[in-house]
């Protein structure tokens, strides 16, 4: 922590995700509106950024203010929640396929990779619209369902070399379990590549979450994530650009604090295998790992 | 080696047949049936009828086994939404997101493998900090608002782009030169938004890739051997950080077919990313399937390729 708090961008990006936990928490009461009344339809719709109205307000005439700090805590809490989620699910199954290894390991991992080759979008979106009604728990379920497969990967390369440590053979030795290898001895040994991961995935759910509600799915009125709030303003968007800009920096500003916290994680951890991996598929992240492999360059 | 290939392709056919038959059954095992929208115009006689005209009213299993045969014959089921054979539908938008994606595809990765060579080459300078944070706000950007943001920009307040379609209504009476140029003014956008989104995350594997192969004792004796440090950057050490690149560009594809959707949208594309949306919304099932499975085999044919590349350029993987 105090090395996070001494890299010059980790620093930037505690500060900048603690402001928006903070605001996200006390937000309803920062500002005289709730972003759900409709304040005044006929003279109020669609007004510009003001003193008053600092974001503008939508079509209905709500305020932008406090629609995006409401959406805050929505948007927050579903990828916190998916991301944990994930991270729990794609452990285990990482740990159990890694350590057991075998035939075991082979049906596990071709199971991901039949997972891996839906993509990822075009499944929530077609699980989503056949279900109609999302509510925020069913979200979380979704997010985080789909979003463990490159996870399960990381950590089962992770756990094979791991697992041929002397310290669990020693363990072993002892007479430890399977469960108290698995939980006491790899799964601090794995935590690294997999903290910086939930970090770096926690601002793709953020993104991930807004662009299904603009496609139409997830989040919707009047649930105000920073999804929903898009969606109104976005089918009337060209007259109203404050409804469009303002929640897309708020997202914008979160996933990049959580990126650059991400980074600032991986320098500071040294787990050299997790990249950056959000605009390809979740298997990408398993990628340098692979890349690893016993080179013949240092044949001296 | 060419067992291992055919292992391969064999797998991968095996995960399209999976992916197909659960997207199948998903979607129609789900509450509802693509008639039962609200509408009191249309009778629930009507409804049933359309369910008898479309074989919805079948059991499951006769279902499915109607549609293999339609996959068999090559035409993917029947789109009612569109009064098409899925396979003609297809035919039509699949080259157009091809174009685009493809387009995008090669510009991020000259891009992006050039940014990112060079920024490892001066790590820790002004301009690997400040290209750096560019990127990761690149990266950090959802991918419709950044579309939704440059069509603002360069279709409303400074117009120079036209803001959506894939030509103008004029388009068919235009000279030949004039329309080409018409054409290519319409790809601008949703290609400069694709890449910009793309380019970022290339990058930052290409610097990583790089800074891994530069301490290697190859580039050392390179350098003892007195070549140009140009030429140790971009002949030596880069021929070494293509590797996992190539398997990158194998994963773009089909990632790319995701985020064509949400530009597809904005730029009003018709493309496999606009079918699919409007398929999904209309409960096109056989159209909402099918679109699944030109995603899932995106993907195999993508590591394939991936795969082959791999063995043309690295020996040491043929062996």
């Amino acid at each position: 922590m105090r090395r996070l708090v001494a890299h010059p961008t980790g620093r930037w990006a505690i500060a900048v995700i603690v402001l928006l936990a903070v605001s996200a928490i006390v937000g309803p009461w920062l500002t005289s509106y709730t972003g759900v009344e409709q304040l005044d339809i006929v003279a109020l719709k669609n007004a510009p950024p003001s003193w008053a109205h600092p974001f503008g307000t939508d079509q209905y005439s709500r305020d932008l203010l406090a629609r995006v700090l409401r959406g805050a805590r929505i948007s927050l809490l579903v990828s916190l929640l998916a991301v944990t989620l994930s991270i729990v699910l794609g452990a285990t199954w990482g740990l159990i396929a890694g350590y057991f290894g075998g035939v075991l390991d082979t049906v596990m991992m071709r199971v991901i990779d039949a997972f891996l080759s839906i993509p990822r979008v075009l499944l929530l979106v077609a699980l989503m619209t056949v279900l109609e009604q999302v509510p925020l728990w069913l979200l979380v379920l979704l997010l985080g369902g789909t979003g463990w497969f490159g996870v399960s990967r990381l950590v089962r390369a992770e756990t094979l070399s791991a697992r041929e440590q002397p310290y669990v053979e020693a363990a072993r030795a002892l007479g430890a379990s399977h469960t108290r290898i698995l939980l006491q001895h790899l799964l601090p040994n794995v935590a690294a590549p997999l903290i910086v991961a939930a970090t770096l995935s926690i601002g793709n759910t953020i993104v991930l979450e807004a662009g299904l509600s603009f496609l139409g799915v997830g989040a919707r009125e009047p649930t105000p994530s920073w999804g929903s709030v898009f969606l109104g303003a976005v089918e009337s968007y060209a007259g109203n650009w404050w409804a469009v800009l303002f929640p897309g920096l708020a997202i914008v500003v979160t996933a990049l604090a959580f990126n650059m916290l991400g980074d600032a994680l991986r320098d500071v951890l040294d787990p050299r295998q997790v990249h950056l991996a959000h605009r390809l598929p979740d298997s990408a992240t398993a990628l340098p790992v692979v890349q690893r492999d016993p080179r013949p360059t240092a044949a001296v | 080696m060419r067992r291992l290939l055919l292992a391969r392709l064999a797998q991968s056919l095996i995960v399209v047949a999976v992916v197909t038959t659960v997207s199948f059954f998903v979607i129609r095992l789900a509450p509802g049936d693509p008639f039962n929208y609200a509408s009191p115009r249309v009778t629930e006689q009507v409804r049933e009828q359309w369910r008898h005209q479309f074989g919805y009213d079948q059991p499951l299993v006769v279902q499915f086994a109607r549609y293999l045969g339609s996959v068999a014959r090559g035409r993917l089921g029947y789109s009612f939404s569109l009064h098409q054979s899925v396979a003609d539908v297809l035919k039509e938008a699949l080259p157009r997101t091809l174009l685009l994606t493809g387009l995008s595809l090669a510009l991020s990765f000259a891009i992006g493998i050039a940014v990112g060579v060079t920024q490892a080459a001066r790590r820790g300078t002004w301009f690997d900090r400040i290209t750096s944070g560019v990127l990761l706000l690149f990266y950090s950007l959802p991918d419709f608002w950044a579309a939704l943001m440059i069509l603002l920009l360069f279709a409303r307040w400074i117009p120079i782009f036209p803001a959506g379609n894939m030509v103008d209504a004029m388009h068919d009476y235009m000279p030949p030169l004039r329309a080409f140029w018409d054409s290519l003014r319409h790809l601008v956008l949703p290609v400069a938004s694709l890449t910009l989104l793309t380019t970022a995350s290339i990058a930052r594997y290409q610097r990583a890739a790089m800074l891994e192969t530069l301490p290697s004792d190859f580039v050392r004796t390179a350098r003892a051997k007195g070549v140009s440090e140009r030429a140790i950057l971009w002949r030596h050490a880069l021929r070494t950080a293509l590797t996992p690149m190539v398997t990158l560009a194998g994963l773009f594809l089909p990632a790319l077919l995701g985020g064509a959707l949400f530009i597809e949208k904005v730029y009003a594309w018709p493309g496999m990313g606009y079918v699919a949306a409007n398929a999904i919304a209309g409960r096109d099932y056989d159209l909402v399937v099918a679109t699944v499975i030109v995603g899932s085999l995106l993907v195999v044919v993508g590591n394939l390729l991936a795969d082959l590349l791999h063995m043309a350029i690295d020996p040491r993987v043929r062996a």
